[in-house]
């Protein structure tokens, strides 16, 4: 990996490498390593205190486990619209096409006003809801709204291009050999998109965990029942907790970062089984 | 199984890919589908195949009518010109998908699938790749590995689409050879489509050849090729010298020339006519100063002599309007090394030239 072999035909091996890991560093690396520093002013015992407090721990949970509800959420129905617009014309397919990637542009902040006032009791659709006695916004389903929100473009936007190189010879091929249409699905088209469906599902999963702008509009935050990590770091900001508060940004960071590479390490396992790495 | 096709017709917007074909695949034969690209004959292998559908017509595999039925049913090998082998997947379950996607009732057993994948791997002589993936294989193997999975399901019909176009020059060669003789042991009824005339001639059992989706001529390789039915067949298959001309007499007139033709009486005089001649049955006459008679043969000028092999293919134009320099017409002309050598024949040299066969066909109109 790190051999400059002189044989190779790629050019510019020091430099691109070298401008990466001080890029990286800058941007990624030195914020993170402040977090890991403040962190240590902290002892042992202090840090787990403030770590394992009920309220932390309800808020861990609800927010990976929203997360990655969201995320599998978008796996599918992001699967769903990328092949709706892969497979089919229909009128208004690229104001659709379009309309994907509005979660992107929109602010945080008017996305949660909006969602909070449309599921409110008295909003369109909580309207509809609310006699059937189902409470979206306020309550923890709030948040998982306004994560399939922002996470909707990455599953379809990754999914796309790999679905738009499926060469239809490969189902027709499928087909003659007998094939259903469900099977030429599951076993030909669904393991070459494996890979975009991890890598998108990892990406909207990410920025679930993270995300703070939306969610606080529509959760409600009662503690203990829709209050996200996020909320809970800013909380202790504001009280000048800075280490209590990066304490539990460094536990997220590292939960995130295990998940990452546990989906990472799915990619390559998926990778070697379907011949896709380089001997 | 013997295909039957029935008055297909297709088209695609304003393109009419087939224009009311109609064949017969007697069973177990292998057959060419012959033409030029866009003749329809992909599209024809498509439909016979239940992948694309046909505008009204019929398909009829061993006298049932399977117009309606999905590919899926109609037990069928098809093989695609890019092999649309399954990437994500090893050779061997490549080879073995048809089988495993047979309903639970009708799978073999997980021993009999594997035996019959190695067995059909040892025919495409690849078992030793069994656990490779796609790409890691050439374009030859690929292809044999596309065929054994397409026989895998026993099809009662091969089709092959283009089988070896994207290979090169030489693999094509060995394939189409080890294609022939791996018919020869299934006798499996098979239809391909090719635009290369020399791989039809020299590996199929008839030849159906196609142009702007009509059929222009059926046969065996012989027939086609030495008494093609039409201009276009002529023009299509093997090297061919073109005449524009009309018919004078016993013979037909040519610019100031004359070429002689015996059977030109069938034919109303001043017609205006097409000729065609292979390079072999054209032959050089040296010009006589003394006697400057233009009844016989074309007077032109060598241009190139390519000798290789025991042939000479000596390369002649004639300017076709006299006293116009830039319209030329170009001729070629296969004599024996030894006759181009005796009769010192020599590039710049004006000569005659003479043909011993000619096809002539009549033209509707005059198009020079």
């Amino acid at each position: 990996m790190f051999t400059n072999n002189k044989n190779s035909i790629f050019p510019g091996f020091g430099l691109s490498l070298g401008y990466t890991l001080v890029y990286l560093s800058i941007i990624v690396l030195v914020p993170l390593s402040a977090v890991v520093l403040k962190t240590t002013s902290l002892s042992l015992p202090s840090f787990i205190a403030a770590v394992t407090t009920p309220r932390v721990l309800a808020s861990f949970q609800l927010s990976f486990g929203m997360a990655l509800l969201a995320g599998l959420i978008n796996l599918f129905f992001g699967l769903l619209l990328a092949w709706a617009l892969v497979r089919y014309t229909f009128f208004g397919k690229n104001v659709v096409d379009a309309l994907i990637d509005l979660p992107f542009a929109l602010p945080t902040a008017v996305t949660g006003i909006a969602l909070a006032a449309l599921y409110s009791k008295n909003g369109w659709i909580g309207k509809q809801l609310e006699p059937l006695g189902i409470n979206i916004a306020f309550t923890p389903w709030g948040i998982l709204v306004a994560l399939i929100f922002i996470g909707l473009p990455f599953v379809v936007r990754t999914v796309q291009p790999i679905l738009e190189e499926i060469e239809l010879e490969l189902e027709e091929a499928a087909a003659s050999l007998g094939a259903s249409r469900w099977q030429s699905f599951t076993k030909v088209v669904l393991p070459i998109l494996l890979p975009a469906l991890l890598t998108g599902f990892a990406l909207a999963f990410a920025r679930a965990v993270g995300e703070y702008g939306s969610v606080i509009f529509i959760a409600g935050n009662i503690p203990m029942v829709s209050e996200i990590t996020p909320l809970i770091i800013i909380t202790k900001l504001e009280q000048y907790d800075y280490a209590g508060a990066t304490a539990i940004a460094l536990v997220m960071l590292i939960i995130s970062l295990l998940l990452l590479l546990a989906i990472n390490g799915l990619q390559a396992w998926s990778a070697k089984q379907t011949g896709r790495t380089r001997q | 199984m013997s295909i039957t096709v029935k008055n297909i017709h297709k088209t695609f917007g304003h393109f009419t890919a087939l224009n009311n074909v109609s064949l017969d695949f007697p069973s177990g034969e292998l057959v060419a589908l012959l033409g030029p690209s866009g003749c329809g004959k992909t599209t024809l292998l498509r439909i016979i195949a239940g992948l694309e559908t046909p505008d009204s017509g019929s398909i009829i595999l061993d006298d049932i009518d399977t117009s309606k039925t999905p590919i899926r049913e109609r037990s069928v090998g098809f093989v695609f010109q890019h092999y649309a082998l399954f990437k994500h997947m090893t050779v061997f379950d490549n080879v073995a998908f048809g089988l495993q996607v047979k309903p639970r009732s009708s799978r073999p057993s997980k021993d009999e699938i594997s035996d019959k994948v190695h067995k059909l791997l040892s025919l495409v002589q690849l078992d030793w790749l069994h656990d490779r993936f796609p790409a890691q294989l050439s374009g030859g193997q690929r292809q044999r590995i596309a065929l054994a999975r397409a026989l895998a399901v026993e099809p009662k019909v091969l089709l092959l689409d283009e089988p070896f176009g994207a290979l090169d020059a030489k693999v094509r060669k060995e394939l189409r050879r080890w294609l022939r003789k791996l018919h020869d042991e299934l006798h499996i009824t098979s239809i391909f489509v090719t635009h290369d005339q020399e791989e039809a001639l020299e590996v199929a059992d008839r030849i159906v050849l196609m142009n702007q989706g009509n059929i222009e001529q059926i046969g065996s390789p012989d027939e086609v090729y030495d008494h093609p039915a039409t201009p276009f067949v002529y023009g299509f298959l093997g090297n061919v010298n073109l005449f524009h001309g009309r018919v004078d007499g016993e013979g037909i007139q040519i610019g100031n020339d004359k070429l002689s033709h015996q059977q030109s009486q069938s034919i109303s005089q001043g017609a205006s006519v097409i000729a065609f001649a292979r390079p072999h049955e054209l032959n050089i006459e040296i010009i006589n100063e003394l006697a400057n008679d233009h009844a016989r043969g074309i007077s032109a000028t060598i241009d190139r002599i390519l000798s290789i092999g025991p042939n000479a293919k000596i390369e002649l134009s004639a300017s076709s309007l006299p006293g116009d320099k830039n319209s030329r017409q170009f001729y070629e002309v296969e004599l024996p090394r030894a006759e181009v050598i005796r009769r010192r024949l020599a590039e710049g040299q004006l000569v005659r030239i003479v043909a011993s066969k000619l096809r002539v066909f009549e033209q509707p109109q005059q198009a020079h």
